[in-house]
């Protein structure tokens, strides 16, 4: 089987509803930085990395289930996955 | 009594909780994360510190350490189990106790002496301690926030497994709390540290009544 070499990026961000307290206090001082009209800010975690599979699906399910079992604490988080191009493995 | 302590790369208050557990007549011995056996001791103890650096989460690598499979055994088997502060963050990670430990509301490192009210005695930690009875604990943590879903506070209320709540809510935790159990009351985890409350050098002995009832030794009249 040839096994290709997937790059991930996994966005860890806090599920909506939990509270936030680095966002809130970066968005707090933005007006004092002259930067106004900014809302919203969530501060979460990008996680680089590359995964060996046979075929893209493969890969986001092994990816799926390590951000369920170890990248993310789902009871908190989220994950958001982008795989990117395979190159193949020599 | 033999109490083990579990020892990660990181942790810093194995030293005190041996202290504090001989000084009510247990016998304290450090366990290395890396061992897969606890040995024969009669209770465990996941202290305080910053368990792996708290890379990625605090708890989210010490849950994979070797131990902490004998941990949940041992939780499974009915031993009594207790995760202090960053123990406490270990045994939520490991799913062997529900919900999770999140970021202080007010994004202060917290460290300070405050009152906590025992909410239930159906713990191995608690079972000494009367109902109501509000004890002075010190806190000293950045991620004590307790967070779970609706159905799993819920649950915890209507069980009786809110064992510890704050009396006035320093770190925004949900309902207050500031400990639980498990279903059986023989795994509790809680954010202040009972240990440093241990002494009268200390500031307060309010701590010894949880570890003497964690220890199952009768207070001394």
């Amino acid at each position: 089987m040839t096994m290709a070499s997937y790059p991930v990026l996994v966005e860890v961000t806090l599920r909506p509803g939990i509270a936030d307290p680095q966002g809130a206090t970066i968005e707090r001082a933005l007006p004092a930085l002259g930067f106004e009209g900014v809302e919203g800010v969530r501060v979460g975690k990008a996680i680089r990395f590359t995964v060996e599979a046979p075929d893209a699906d493969t890969a986001r399910s092994r990816v799926d289930d390590l951000c369920q079992k170890f990248l993310t604490n789902p009871v908190i988080e989220d994950a958001l996955v982008s795989i990117g191009v395979e190159a193949t493995i020599e | 009594m033999k109490v083990g302590v579990v020892v990660f790369p990181g942790s810093n208050c194995e030293h005190d909780v041996v202290e504090a557990v001989e000084r009510v007549g247990a016998t304290g011995e450090l366990l290395w994360h890396g061992d897969s056996s606890l040995g024969d001791v009669d209770a465990v103890v996941l202290p305080g510190g910053f368990a792996h650096g708290d890379y990625l989460r605090p708890g989210a690598i010490a849950r994979f350490s070797p131990v902490m499979g004998a941990v949940a055994k041992f939780a499974d088997d009915g031993g009594p189990v207790l995760g202090i502060c960053n123990g406490f963050q270990v045994l939520t990670e490991a799913g062997l106790l529900p919900g999770a430990l999140q970021k202080n509301a007010g994004l202060k490192f917290l460290c300070r002496t405050v009152d906590v009210r025992v909410d239930s005695t159906d713990s191995v930690l608690t079972s000494g301690a009367a109902r109501a009875q509000v004890l002075r604990l010190p806190i000293n943590h950045f991620e004590g926030n307790y967070t779970c879903d609706p159905h799993t506070l819920d649950e915890l209320r209507a069980e009786g497994r809110v064992v510890l709540r704050y009396v006035d809510n320093p770190n925004g935790a949900t309902d207050d709390i500031a400990g639980i159990c498990s279903s059986r009351g023989n795994v509790v985890g809680l954010m202040p540290h009972p240990e440093r409350a241990s002494d009268d050098l200390l500031g307060s002995t309010d701590g010894l009544v949880l570890l003497r009832s964690f220890l199952g030794v009768p207070e001394r009249v």
